[in-house]
């Protein structure tokens, strides 16, 4: 019996969400808004967790693959069909997207119910889970970048949900253009791909590599590089990161979802599903791990010093997902594939609860605003600090399994692999520390809200606010807790941040083995045991220090922060500005293309080439009628006269034509006699 | 004389002469009626021709067309009579030179 999945049905289902909702969303009544927009994913999740269940049971071989239509592209020798596949990690990929996806779509009914264009964010939601699953379950690089594209423009739709505000719609535009940039790399690294190899096809490149073993570094260091640059690109990894953070601009569901849990970690997918030709090539595997070593710590020291709530987030995200990376370059992709799980539970927990925060306070994002935030919101605060203990690695919550592995897996990677495990353990330490910073600033000490917001920064309130709760930033509103729409998912993801990580990563390992190789077994190598519980308590003391650290300068309130902030006051600025990577982007890349722009172009490509030949060819035109129009009297006896002249004309050319026995080699006679 | 030593090419030369007459009468003339009567020659001329050549070649289908010919030509007559009364009431004049209303 040949069991079908349906796999198509998978992103399908929330492509039609978007489409209802798209359509006649603004017709219809809210209720029946989010109705659509939570029963299609939830449809999706369920006929994910049924091919889980013959996953699970191995009713079925891997990987099972479902083709639509034949081929989708034929040129030449080259064939590349729309095909769906399923493997164990799409399978975790799936889960995920749909699972987290659905919960945060619950979330995002309480948090945006007072919004305008609900029902255009909600179909946003769907496309953007349509894509995402359209990039997860693609079986080849073309379809998979179609998915890759498609998040792309459903995050750009979503960053720049709120359509009158300026600094949203430029986060959109940054975050699309410089997408554009790493998506140049995936197109060139495909176009690699199908000079060395001739398809697209995961499988096949996979039988191909298989079958041409001494096929090393070369054109695969190549192609793994300029793949790299897409995943830098999508993942927010250095040189291209810059995006992520101004993302936060969008509704808080939106970074929890696209810009924490599922889109950014497609460039982490992407290394893992084409790990065949990052393993043939160390040396792009060691870029891969010195980019995300390197990530990982300065997207954590900008982090230290944000104001911002999400904002420090999304530095962590960044800086999480250098973690991942990280996992990457050491050949440790399920270790890296467990930590984008465990992230997804807790980074979507920390940004809706930090969107329950935002929502509670009228819009306040400022965590120097907030404060004593803990009895008003009890169960925020209580998942929140399910969140931030798992974040910072402390066991027995998810973040510390996951990292623990990643940074085994480098301890054991040879040189370079223990210089990028110090950088990760020091990361660790300033994860702890900034996310507990957060963690009293947010919710200990006494409110600092009602002081600054109407006096100094009343104004600033409203132009900062995620939510566009104007009414209820005016008044002195009182900070209330969230609805249960919104708690009921922050108590799920809190439970899967607490548990998330049991699974181990020797039982996750396994069951990503078949697709991304073995990983490396503590137990089976000499010492390994050992070295593995002195790591793991070695990450665990450095998380308490940061949470020591933190304790003393943020909790109660205290000078020493500032104090320090003195002292080193050109560190502190360097990194309040965030290196000013934006400046010197702005300075180096951006303002010579302005002026390039307006001047180069400006000058001689749209005055002189654009505009001339227009001019031009109006002019041509403009002559050409008027000497045409003279033609046109009215004069019976000068058009019969042009008529005759024309007959004459004809004749004289049909007589030379005949003479000649020209036109195209035909007897022109015989034509005209007809016969 | 018996019609068939008259060679084909003498009417055809006949038809040529009459129809550049009538072009020529079209165009030089001013008085509409003369142009008019100028195309009814010009028409004429060609059904000599489509007659010399349905004889010469044994096809009857040009002296069918030549009917064709004749109608038309009537049934226009009477319509550019009527139009030329229209404009001369209208005008008082029938010269085409002062017959331009059809221009830019």
């Amino acid at each position: 019996m040949t069991i079908h999945l349906y796999l198509w049905l998978i992103p399908l289902l929330p492509f039609a969400g978007f489409l209802v909702n798209g359509f006649l969303g603004s017709r219809l009544p809210k209720a029946l808004v989010s109705t659509v927009a939570l029963a299609f994913p939830l449809a999706a999740f369920a006929v994910v967790l049924r091919a889980a269940q013959f996953v699970f049971t191995n009713a079925i071989s891997m990987p099972y693959a479902e083709n639509f239509g034949g081929s989708w592209i034929t040129a030449g020798a080259l064939h590349i069909g729309f095909t769906f596949a399923l493997d164990q990690l799409t399978l975790i990929m799936l889960l995920i997207i749909t699972g987290v996806g659905f919960l945060i779509h619950i979330y995002s009914v309480g948090y945006m119910a007072h919004e305008d264009g609900y029902w255009r964010f909600f179909s946003y939601l769907n496309l953007f889970l349509f894509f995402m699953l359209i990039l997860v379950l693609a079986e080849n690089y073309l379809l998979m970048f179609v998915g890759w594209e498609g998040v792309g423009l459903a995050s750009y739709l979503l960053i720049g949900f709120y359509l009158d505000k300026k600094s949203a719609a430029d986060a959109g535009r940054k975050a699309f253009v410089v997408n554009r940039i790493g998506d140049f790399g995936f197109l060139l690294g495909m176009f690699l791909l199908l000079s060395q190899f001739g398809t697209l096809s995961f499988t096949k490149i996979g039988d191909s590599l298989a079958a041409q073993p001494a096929l090393q570094g070369g054109m695969l260091t190549a192609i793994a590089l300029c793949l790299l640059v897409g995943a830098c690109g999508k993942s927010a990894q250095i040189p291209l990161y810059i995006w992520l953070p101004d993302a936060m601009e969008g509704p808080t569901p939106v970074s929890a979802l696209i810009h924490a849990a599922t889109m950014v970690t497609a460039g982490v997918y992407m290394i893992a599903r084409t790990h065949g030709i990052y393993d043939r090539s160390p040396y792009a595997l060691a870029i891969v791990a010195i980019i995300g070593a390197a990530t990982a710590f300065f997207a954590a020291t900008i982090a230290l010093v944000q104001t911002d709530i999400k904002r420090v987030l999304a530095y962590s995200t960044i800086s999480q997902l250098g973690y991942m990376f990280l996992g990457c370059g050491v050949a440790a992709y399920s270790a890296a594939v467990f930590h984008l799980m465990t992230h997804a539970f807790f980074k979507a927990l920390l940004f809706l609860a930090a969107g329950s925060v935002i929502h509670g306070l009228g819009g306040e994002q400022d965590m120097r605003k907030m404060g004593g935030l803990w009895k008003k919101l009890p169960i925020t605060f209580g998942t929140m600090t399910m969140g931030v203990i798992a974040i910072a690695g402390i066991w027995p919550f998810a973040g510390f399994f996951s990292k623990d592995a990643i940074l085994y897996e480098a301890f054991q990677h040879g040189t370079l692999g223990k210089a990028l495990y110090v950088v990760g353990l020091v990361t660790a330490l300033l994860t702890s520390f900034y996310m507990f910073r957060l963690w009293y600033l947010t919710f200990f000490g006494e409110s600092r809200a009602a002081s600054h917001d109407f006096e100094e920064h009343g104004a600033a309130v409203h132009s900062r606010s995620d939510s566009k709760l104007v009414l209820e930033a005016e008044t002195p509103h009182h900070v209330h807790e969230s609805p249960w729409s919104m708690l009921g998912p922050l108590v799920l993801l809190a439970i899967l941040s607490f548990c998330g990580g049991w699974l181990g990563i020797e039982r996750f390992g396994n069951f990503l083995s078949p697709v991304v190789g073995p990983v490396i077994d503590p137990a089976l190598e000499s010492g390994g045991k050992q070295l593995d519980i002195t790591l793991s308590v070695v990450a665990v003391v450095v998380a308490l220090i940061g949470v020591f650290i933190a304790h003393t300068f943020y909790f109660r309130k205290n000078d020493r922060a500032a104090k320090l902030a003195s002292t080193f006051s050109g560190v502190h600025k360097l990194l309040e500005h965030k290196y000013w990577i934006d400046e010197i982007y702005g300075a180096l890349i951006v303002q010579p293309l302005t002026l390039a722009s307006r001047y180069i172009l400006g000058w001689i490509g749209e005055a002189f080439i654009i505009r001339g030949s227009a001019w031009l060819l109006a002019g041509i035109a403009t002559l050409l009628g008027e000497f045409l129009r003279r033609w046109q009297s009215g004069n019976l006896r000068s058009y019969s006269g042009w008529l005759a002249a024309g007959a004459a004309a004809i004749l004289f050319f049909a007589v030379i034509a005949v003479g000649l026995n020209w036109v195209g080699g035909v007897d022109i006679r015989m034509v005209w006699v007809g016969r | 004389m018996h019609f068939d030593t008259v060679p084909a090419s003498w009417y055809l030369i006949l038809s040529a002469l009459l129809f550049c007459l009538g072009v020529i009468g079209f165009l030089i003339k001013r008085s509409l009626i003369t142009v008019f009567m100028s195309i009814e020659l010009m028409l004429n001329a060609v059904n000599l021709s489509f007659v010399t050549f349905a004889h010469e070649w044994h096809a009857v289908k040009g002296q069918i067309f030549v009917f064709f010919v004749m109608v038309v030509a009537a049934a226009e007559a009477a319509v550019g009579l009527a139009i030329i009364i229209a404009i001369f009431r209208s005008r008082a004049t029938l010269n085409v030179d002062q017959i331009d209303l059809m221009k830019l």
